[in-house]
């Protein structure tokens, strides 16, 4: 932090550093150069707006019920467990982290839909998914669920194993030591992963558009909206997309606040363990 | 016994029959990597043997002997695990700490409060219960420590190491409450001082390579050590050899003089035995001019070490004290050939 202290980093990686920043910032400040201002109010409040608006905060919301559901005992079993092919689920589970989301969605689709794996038992039953709100929270779901797995999964490799341990010699029950002792410990890591998959659901496109549809009310969230808005009117494309980048940064600032907020914390408790250690040196 | 211990995993060498009395502490120690630490894991139920069986207060712990197979969960085993670290739960109290272990076997809110609030005061803690892990110094963070074992009230408690992270103004401290504490009650601790097995255990097994190489009262084992390991820890040359009529025929054929305790059967010649002497009866020569009541070793300087207000000359396994004024005459440094020598009469030698 202080200056004084010797960095090593040679002065042209700053250069490039600065290049690569560019390439985040320039985009951003290029669309809110472009943003019309004085229709602003009533561009986001449209009728439109506010209902994809709406639909996206909710579909988030209940895919990041979801995805904490699912994915805590899913990165316990992948951080904890020891079975064969451990290694393959993992790959397994980060797989939508780098497929492309309209890949997500045909698979879905084929899964969920009509003519899917499951479709006819869920006929049967009858529910139809596809192209329905359930539809958008499942293709949010598969897309935000290896965000939350992976930030919980290093949070829980972080030595929270010995700490278990001793809870355990004192006489805890499994389940108690899951509930006193491994969630408290990683709840910064469970937060800031809940915290990403919610911003991987709100500006989830490819895979909804695919599975769910796009249709008012139902299927269309924000980032369709936008879509469809670019072609008919720019002005309210630009302005939906300033609000969706609002919410995003207020994302990223609630997940990766410091000091004191929740990723300070964090750190401050993986060190807890080490700090009698150095209070002895 | 309150506690019949045996047990072996192949995959770490380590193979070990242990028992422990009502009110007995016994104090484990080793060089690193000797299997202490594995002890108190498959004790406590976090590592599974490959075969043996425990027992602790006539319930079984595990019994993996041919044709049975049973294995009691870490949480119904009684048996406390106290680490180097403190590892209190950094999201709770220290009052909250240690209620964890009451509160976990079932104990109502406010009865393991109170339980915490005596265990605290057992400790000397009694005003840091509002405080978090993070605020407790090193010694203050083991003392809620060891409150939090001793108020899961167990049938064992296990201590591993709990001076090692301690600084020399809390390791004291430290000490006195666990000699209190551990007074009546079985426990087992894993030390590398010996001044925790002198002050705290009545008896110590020496644990090397996964087995147990020597085991006995605290005192007898520090007098009369039988292994290298526990001559090193009393501050004692040993030399390892057989019986013979004129004193110890060391492995490499030598005689070495001294006084047998209980002198052996006559004529035995492979009666396993030890010589030991403490380094201040050893006197160094750079020649070899000296007579027949003395043994005299030549060896190589490795090692020169203050100790105390002497200076401690190492060779290999032997040590030798002499004050720096006598070390500076005889311009002893590391890698001179000198001549240790001992009289016959500050030799003792008795069966290994």
């Amino acid at each position: 932090m202080s200056h004084q202290v010797y960095s090593g980093v040679p002065r042209w990686i700053y250069a490039v550093a600065v290049l690569a920043a560019l390439v985040v910032v320039l985009p951003l400040i290029a669309m809110v150069a472009r943003v019309n201002w004085a229709n602003f109010l009533p561009l986001v409040t449209s009728e439109s707006a506010v209902s994809a608006l709406g639909l996206s905060l909710r579909t988030s919301a209940a895919s990041t019920v979801l995805c904490i559901l699912l994915g805590v005992p899913l990165a316990l079993v992948l951080a904890r467990g020891r079975f064969p092919l451990q290694g393959l689920l993992r790959s397994l589970v980060l797989l939508p982290l780098v497929l492309p989301p309209v890949v997500g969605g045909i698979a879905l689709l084929y899964t969920f839909g009509r003519q899917g794996l499951l479709g006819s038992t869920l006929e049967v039953l009858g529910l139809q998914i596809a192209f329905s709100t359930t539809a958008v929270v499942l293709a949010q779901t598969f897309v935000a669920l290896p965000f939350l797995v992976v930030s919980l999964e290093g949070a829980l490799r972080t030595g929270g194993e010995r700490y278990e341990a001793v809870a355990a010699t004192l006489g805890a029950s499994p389940g108690r030591v899951f509930r006193r002792v491994t969630l408290p410990l990683v709840l910064p890591g469970l937060a800031s992963g809940a915290v990403l998959s919610f911003a991987r659901s709100l500006g989830e496109f490819g895979a909804t558009l695919t599975f769910a549809g796009s249709l008012q009310g139902v299927t269309r969230t924000l980032p369709l909206e936008i879509y469809l808005q670019r072609e008919t009117d720019p002005d309210a494309a630009v302005a939906l997309s300033l609000v969706l980048v609002a919410v995003a940064v207020a994302v990223v600032a609630l997940a990766y606040r410091r000091p004191g907020g929740r990723a300070g914390r964090a750190s401050q408790r993986t060190t807890a363990a080490a700090a009698p250690v150095r209070n002895a040196a | 016994m309150t506690f019949t211990f045996e047990a072996a995993v192949a995959g770490r060498g380590f193979d070990v029959a242990l028992t422990v009395g009502p009110r007995e502490t016994v104090a484990v120690m080793g060089p690193n990597g000797a299997g202490k630490s594995t002890l108190l894991a498959v004790i406590a139920g976090l590592l599974r043997p490959d075969s043996g069986r425990a027992e602790l207060n006539g319930r079984t712990l595990f019994d993996l002997s041919p044709g049975r197979s049973r294995w009691t969960p870490p949480h119904h085993r009684g048996t406390a695990l106290l680490a180097q670290e403190p590892l209190l739960f950094p999201h709770l109290n220290a009052l909250e700490n240690v209620a964890f272990g009451p509160r976990s076997a079932g104990v109502a809110k406010r009865q393991a409060r109170a339980d915490a609030v005596r265990w605290l005061a057992e400790v000397e803690a009694q005003e840091l219960h509002d405080r978090r892990p993070a605020e407790l110094s090193g010694g203050q963070a083991q003392r809620v420590a060891v409150a939090r074992a001793l108020a899961a009230d167990p049938g064992l408690l296990l201590l591993d190491e709990p001076m090692a992270a301690l600084d020399i103004h809390s390791a004291p401290l430290l000490r006195r409450l666990l000699k209190r504490v551990l007074a009546d009650r079985p426990a087992i601790i894993i030390t590398h001082d010996v001044l925790d097995a002198l002050m705290l255990a009545d008896r110590v097994v020496i644990l090397e390579g996964g087995r147990i190489s020597e085991e006995g009262p605290t005192r007898e084992v520090l007098e009369r050590p039988r292994s290298t390991f526990a001559a090193g820890l009393a501050g004692l040359n040993l030399i390892p050899g057989t019986l013979a009529r004129d004193g110890l025929r060391t492995f490499d054929g030598r005689t070495v003089a001294g006084h047998a305790e209980e002198p052996g059967p006559a004529g035995e010649g492979d009666l396993a035995a030890v010589a030991v002497f403490p380094p201040s009866a050893v006197s160094v020569f750079l020649d070899d001019a000296h007579g027949s009541p003395r043994n005299y070793f030549e060896v190589t300087i490795t090692d020169l070490e203050p100790h105390g207000d002497l200076i401690r000359v190492r060779a290999g396994s032997l040590a030798a004290d002499i004050t720096p004024a006598a070390s500076a005459d005889l311009g002893l440094v590391p890698g001179l050939p000198v001549h240790f020598v001992v009289k016959a009469t500050a030799v003792a030698i008795y069966p290994a």
